[in-house]
């Protein structure tokens, strides 16, 4: 019956290979140069893995294999087709799909198993559908408040954190006392449908700023679980594709929390909105000097050197050709035009530089808060478009301020500042922005969209 | 079994530090693909639910059929999704400098 080709050994090396190239993809992709090679190696080795599995000896029926594949390349593909600002919660969607696979994988296989199920796989099937159920919710929930179908703001109440942490502590009792006595099956929808509603408690209190820290952290655990899932299978592929997964996501949480000076437990247990309320009741009168469009555009025409600094106000006034524009006029009269982006401008990490990227600026003027923080001093006007708080000068200096302590855009070392902005509301934290009382600074009120538009019309250049 | 279940461990400790390493080096520039990349490579689980649909179960086989087929969807989208969006994002990614024709 078994011939060489559905033989297990087959079926291991076509993971093997998978598994390097699957490496090779996370390793090319460090750089621009060799990024889309590591798109290839990727395909690559998915399409091995998945050909080899067909072979498995042990398939024998087709049917419904073949139909999920068909369905799930046919839901995939408009997934893979949205829009460049909606990725943010395509991501979340993404994760909320790989850990609903890995959640029914994992209870298939304990209803396949029980009565006799091994302690130690019953403790890693447990963390396996935990985390796998309160990814998927937390993800759908994060998606949720991306698409703005929920409401974005962080929604508290008095006990939330200890509500939170007993539902999760319940799940983990449960979990423990199936390892104790894994033939009662009854307990197992428990560590199901516990998680599943933590997962949407979770994220009830996180606010849009807060997102790229969370898409990452659930990334994270959507690794996590796919790994785990690879122990109960027993599959090393598997095993190194979570892990992967879950590294990357913990690097971006880390990278993230350091670049809004918090903790994971503070993200995920402080919700920002209550430090909001505290700070927002203070009105401020100081006055601030405002430029009009012509005004903006003389000075940027005499600077020889502009930072462009974007925020996530940009992207939602859908200014990024308009900027390019400006990018090209200001380039053609030989001024040095770059772009200061910090790690959490976006809705997740790296959205910034997606944004740029669909708009055509070159990818080596996007430089990363560490790189760009040391020209602020040479440079002579900073243009900050719809970023409030990563550029606020508090966060060095004001130890009472809620960001104190965050790294920012040294935005106020330039020569003049530039803020472009609809009016003096605070930012998305709340917090005034000592920025815009400077002297060097000048406020530009308007839709950034359209402000931009009429300082590229005044510097001669635009497509209108 | 035993002996299984360290290899395993090694095998995951070994691929968590290859995975820091190798993530590490990443340019922040390249953090959403880097998100949406290793999400469709994560989409592998559908190993598993290939084989859960299509083996032969004594009991419980409809149960397997119908969540197996259901996980097999989901993480098939994340697969053509994932990669097809990553590549999307990475063409657009151009370095500055006269445009070649």
């Amino acid at each position: 019956m078994r011939n060489v080709l559905a033989s297990d050994t087959f079926i291991e090396i076509t993971y093997l290979i998978a598994t390097a190239l699957f490496i090779l993809s996370l390793k090319w992709l460090s750089s621009p140069t060799t990024a889309r090679r590591g798109v290839f190696a990727g395909e690559l080795g998915m399409l091995l893995a998945i050909a080899g599995t067909l072979l498995h000896h042990g398939i024998v029926e087709y049917k419904w294999i073949v139909i999920g594949l068909a369905l799930g390349a046919i839901i995939g593909v408009p997934l893979g087709e949205v829009a460049m600002t909606a990725v943010p919660q395509r991501t979340a969607l993404s994760h909320a799909f790989g850990a609903l696979c890995v959640t029914l994988v994992g209870t298939t296989e304990f209803y396949l198993r029980t009565p006799d199920v091994p302690r130690f796989m019953m403790g890693v099937l447990s963390l396996e559908v935990i985390l796998g159920s309160l990814t998927f919710t937390g993800s759908l929930m994060a998606a949720g408040k991306l698409q703005e179908i929920l409401p974005q703001r962080p929604i508290t109440y008095k006990g939330q954190n200890i509500v939170n942490l007993g539902l999760l502590a319940i799940a983990i009792v449960v979990a423990g006392m199936l390892v104790a006595h894994p033939e009662k099956a009854q307990l197992f929808p428990l560590i199901v449908g516990i998680p599943l509603l933590f997962g949407v408690m979770m994220i009830i209190p996180i606010g849009g700023a807060d997102m790229p820290t969370v898409i990452s952290l659930l990334n994270s655990y959507a690794g996590l679980s796919a790994a785990a899932m690879g122990f109960v299978l027993d599959s090393k592929l598997l095993i190194i594709a979570g892990a992967l997964d879950g590294a990357s996501g913990l690097i971006l949480s880390v990278n993230m929390s350091k670049a809004m000076n918090r903790s994971f437990s503070n993200v995920l247990f402080g919700a920002f909105g209550q430090e909001q309320t505290a700070v927002a009741g203070k009105q401020e009168t100081r006055p601030v000097r405002s430029a009009t469009p012509e005004e903006a555009a003389a000075i940027l025409a005499a600077a020889s050197k502009v930072v462009i600094v974007p925020g996530y106000g940009m992207a939602v006034a859908q200014a990024q050709h308009k900027v390019r524009e400006l990018y090209d006029a200001l380039t053609k009269r030989g001024v040095d035009v770059k772009f200061g982006i910090h790690p959490v401008a976006g809705r997740m990490p790296g959205h910034m530089n997606v944004l740029l990227a669909e708009a055509d600026i070159p990818y080596d003027k996007l430089l990363d808060m560490d790189d760009i923080n040391g020209d602020f001093p040479q440079t002579d006007v900073a243009l900050v478009i719809g970023a409030n708080d990563v550029t606020n000068p508090a966060a060095r200096t004001d130890t009472s301020s809620p960001i104190y302590g965050m790294p920012i855009l040294d935005v106020d070392k330039a020569r003049t500042v530039m803020v472009i902005k609809r009016s003096m509301a605070a930012g998305f934290a709340g917090i005034d922005n000592p920025l815009y009382y400077l002297d060097k600074t000048l406020m530009l009120f308007g839709d950034a969209k359209s402000f931009v538009g009429s300082i590229v019309r005044e510097l001669g250049g635009g497509h209108e | 079994m035993k002996l299984d279940l360290l290899t395993s461990l090694y095998v995951f400790m070994l691929a968590a530090f290859i995975g820091f390493e190798v993530i590490r080096r990443v340019s922040p520039l390249l953090h959403t693909p880097l998100m949406s990349l290793t999400n469709a490579l994560d989409a592998i689980a559908v190993v598993g639910a290939i084989i859960m649909a299509g083996q032969y179960h004594a009991h419980r086989a409809t149960l397997a059929k119908i969540l197996g087929t259901i996980a097999i969807v989901a993480a098939t989208s994340n697969i053509v999704g994932g990669f097809l969006i990553t590549d999307r994002m990475l063409r657009m990614f151009k370095p500055s400098g006269p445009k070649k024709p």
